[in-house]
């Protein structure tokens, strides 16, 4: 186990330095600044001023020169300073992570509690009404706009039904948490549902379980012992992509619900060209990923011994 | 057009007075919805000159002057009374001596020199550079050569002397939010853009970054009786459709609307009857480029503006959500000519010009554009056939909006449309036309007109209040006739309020700009 795991973390570390360069190349040649950006609506601002912000913040020094700058300090956790709000860029998105944590706990839970039995149940009735119903709204659920499909939620829970807010993170609670949780969770949701069932299905064909059941095995502990383990491995695979891509699959419904996430602060950053900040974003959203899919493949060892990382 | 303006006037007018016959409840909650960005910068106004930041800053900040919606001029904020020297160039302010920071200590003539003074440090980039200027001795400190201002005198604790250096109206200088007067101990106390402290109705609570700031009634403010609600809660909320959703579930007391939901809003029967409507300073326009050569010819830029229907173009995309623009100055302005009528759509006359000019075949030009739904590529497009009629093709280029000041600042355009502020100082809006101005500063056509130049000289030098206003005027028409841009539209803003909201100003400046100090809400109000 901690084999695997040293092995795990000695692959971040380039992929860690690819994303960092990347992320500094692409927005190094990007055009427009943070100073263009600042002048909303015509509100100029003074020449000297755009001079003095742009020695400030070390926009005219050399690329190389900003690149080893840039590296070094991110390399001592150093991210910067925001241009925005003249803060350290991990004080800014240390306040945005723990809502993001909620909010994608919150979309796994319900995309894994709805999506696995959804999927499950389809495998275990294939070409029933129900099995065709999961189905359809499986693929439904994968084809849906957050965007619109959060604005849908918004309209019938809380001005149809007024059952809750429409948007906000209010005190934190599950109130506020519910609608942006459904919008963000309904694509892994229905991405587990159609790979449950081909996993199960997959399973219950095997050659070991129908010697199980022809060994007189009752078929609810052949499902209990030899299809839901076995099934889980795929299912863990894809929880784990889906778990690790939500915080950047986040942006839109965090900005939609107005959620105070590292997702609603990187578009903001984005747009005015809050350089530090964006950077800051992405290498967050990639350390996240790169986390939750080491996890994954050390549960893949515990749920599957036969597994082992050469 | 004079029916269009005198329906403006009438309308804020109603709105005005139906709101002035009410009494004031104390007590509430505002929800004020802040529809510009996902989240606000800093609250430290020195730092920022962003919209969205001042949509809070006024609520907690004061600066010497104040923007007075209701009489369309500049009034005292902090200062009882002032007197101005014979040369126009020396004031002397009483101030007030009933204004308290929210950490309790009485302001003073102190507080304005600092705050003022730390404006002008030259190493850092303080957007309010620009207005503070002005001051005798601001651009010594700013350029490390002098410690203080020399034209800030102190009388006494609640007399300022203060020497500018141009005869202006020095109102228009200091009103801006980001020449707020500011408590030097807090602010040197560190995370002051966290955690602000002014001079507003209201004093910092609470921010919860990308979600919302909340403030509350700051009971020693000097405006007897004032603030009327307890607490405001300043809510981010970028996405139209998302805010359109929470202000019909009663969730935001505000929200600003867009063409679309502004057609919405119109023709429902109980939306309707809270929207407020200003015509923002803000001109809307497509700049043409004299390096280029057609453009450099007055006759093609009026042909341009002839052959355009713009007022359709109002009525169908925009949705009559702006005013027809006639000239560079807006509605609002003193300066603006109400006997002048835009250019006539007549694509005949449009041909003749271009002929004169020597393109009877027209000419293909490059259009630079952002993707802004008012102002943007939807207008492009609907401009494209009415060019293409008399003869003048158009390749448009599309661009981040967030581009568009850099292309401005580098002259890389031949065409380009955009929004710019155009008040509320008219004679440093038409500055913008000046031949000395440089391209950096604002002069984006390199517009260069001697007349021009002459009348912006007398109206600085004259005392005679109406002979300022009437040069300004006789300017504004100048560039009507040699028509450097097309002119396109004033911004109509549009503020959607709950029917329990009671007090906002129709401000030309930004709508979203309140005196929340005047804002109150009855009992009819969801919020806690």
């Amino acid at each position: 186990m901690l084999l695997v795991l040293a092995r795990r973390l000695a692959n971040v570390i380039p992929t860690l330095f690819a994303v960092v360069a990347l992320v500094f190349v692409l927005f190094s040649v990007l055009p427009g600044s943070f100073i263009s950006a600042m002048s909303e609506e015509g509100r100029t601002i003074d020449p000297a001023v755009m001079e003095r912000m742009r020695k400030e913040m070390g926009l005219d020094d050399a690329l190389p020169e900003r690149f080893v700058k840039y590296i070094a300090h991110t390399a001592m956790g150093d991210l910067g300073t925001s241009f925005r709000t003249r803060e350290p860029v991990t004080k800014l998105i240390g306040v945005r992570v723990w809502p993001s944590l909620k909010l994608i706990f919150a979309a796994m839970t319900f995309a894994i509690s709805v999506g696995v039995t959804l999927g499950f149940v389809a495998a275990l009735r294939p070409g029933s009404l129900i099995d065709t119903a999961s189905m359809v709204g499986a693929i439904s659920g994968l084809s849906l706009s957050q965007f619109w499909f959060g604005l849908m939620l918004m309209y019938l829970f809380a001005l149809q039904l007024q059952w809750l807010p429409s948007f906000g993170y209010g005190d934190g609670g599950l109130r506020h948490i519910i609608l942006p949780a459904i919008a963000l969770g309904v694509g892994p949701m229905a991405l587990l549902a159609r790979t449950t069932r081909a996993a199960v299905l997959d399973v219950l064909n095997a050659d070991f379980v129908r010697t199980a059941r022809s060994k007189g095995m009752s078929e609810r502990r052949v499902v209990e012992w030899h299809v839901l383990r076995n099934a889980l491995v795929l299912v863990i695979t894809i929880v784990g992509l889906q778990f690790g891509s939500l915080m950047g699959q986040a942006v839109v419904v965090e900005k939609l619900f107005a959620w105070p996430g590292v997702g609603s602060l990187m578009v903001d950053s984005v747009f005015q060209r809050d350089v530090p900040a964006v950077q800051g974003c992405i290498l967050m959203i990639v350390l996240f990923f790169l986390v939750i899919n080491t996890l994954v493949d050390l549960a893949y060892v515990v749920i599957d011994p036969r597994i082992r990382y050469a | 057009m004079r029916k269009l303006i005198w329906l403006a006037a009438a309308a804020i007018a109603v709105a005005g007075a139906a709101q002035a016959q009410e009494t004031p409840r104390k007590g509430g909650t505002i929800r004020f919805a802040s529809p510009y960005a996902a989240s606000f910068g800093s609250l430290d106004l020195h730092t920022t000159p962003r919209v969205t930041d001042e949509i809070v800053g006024k609520a907690i900040n004061r600066t010497l002057y104040n923007w007075d919606s209701a009489n369309n001029k500049l009034v005292l904020e902090l200062a009882k009374s002032v007197t101005a020297s014979a040369d126009g160039l020396v004031h002397t302010y009483k101030l007030r001596d009933d204004a308290y920071f929210h950490n309790g200590r009485k302001m003073t003539a102190d507080d304005i020199i600092w705050s003022f003074t730390r404006i002008m440090d030259g190493s850092k980039g303080y957007p309010g550079v620009r207005y503070i200027r002005l001051i005798k001795g601001a651009l010594e400190v700013e350029k490390g050569q002098a410690k203080e201002i020399s034209g800030l005198k102190k009388i006494d604790d609640f007399t300022l002397e203060i020497t500018i250096t141009d005869r202006v109206e020095p109102g228009y200088y200091f009103f801006d939010g980001t020449t707020a007067i500011l408590p030097k101990e807090e602010v040197e106390k560190g995370n002051f853009a966290n955690n602000p402290v002014g001079l507003g109705p209201f004093k910092f609570k609470e921010h919860i970054p990308g979600s919302r700031v909340v403030v509350e009634r700051w009971e020693k403010f000097y405006k007897p009786g004032k603030p009327y609600a307890d607490r405001i809660v300043f809510v981010i909320m970028a996405e139209a459709p998302a805010r359109d959703v929470a202000f019909r579930n009663k969730e935001i007391d505000t929200s600003i609307l867009g063409p679309a939901q502004y057609v919405a809003y119109r023709a429902d029967p109980e939306l309707s009857k809270g929207i407020l409507e200003v015509a923002e300073m803000f001109t809307r326009s497509m700049r043409m480029n004299p390096s280029f050569k057609p453009f450099a010819d007055k006759r093609v830029r009026q042909a341009i503006n002839h052959a355009i229907d713009t007022d359709l173009i109002i009525k169908r995309l925009v949705k009559d959500k702006a005013y027809r623009a006639v000239s560079w100055l807006p509605l609002s302005s003193p300066a603006f000519d109400k006997s002048q009528k835009p250019y006539a759509y007549d694509p005949d006359k449009a041909k003749k010009l271009l002929a004169e000019a020597g393109y009877p075949n027209g000419f293909e030009f490059e259009f630079t554009t952002s993707q802004n739904e008012s102002w943007g590529l939807p207008i492009v497009e609907a401009m494209i056939p009415y060019l293409d009629k008399v003869g003048i093709k158009v390749k448009p280029k599309l661009v981040e909006v967030t581009l568009l000041t850099d292309i401005l600042l580098k002259g890389d355009f031949q065409a380009i449309i955009s929004s710019s502020q155009t008040g509320p100082d008219s004679l440093a809006q038409l500055r913008c036309f000046y031949s000395k101005t440089p391209r950096s500063a604002c002069n984006y056509v390199d517009f260069k007109n001697p007349t021009f130049d002459k009348l912006l000289d007398e109206a600085a030098q004259t005392s005679d209040p109406a002979k300022y206003v009437d040069l300004l005027r006789q300017a504004n028409n100048l560039l009507y006739e040699e028509a450097p841009v097309w002119f396109f539209n004033y911004n109509k803003a549009v503020l959607a309020y709950q029917p329990w909201l009671h007090g906002l100003q129709a401000n030309p400046t930004e709508i979203t700009f309140q005196y929340f100090e005047d804002v109150w809400v009855d009992e009819r109000s969801p919020a806690k």
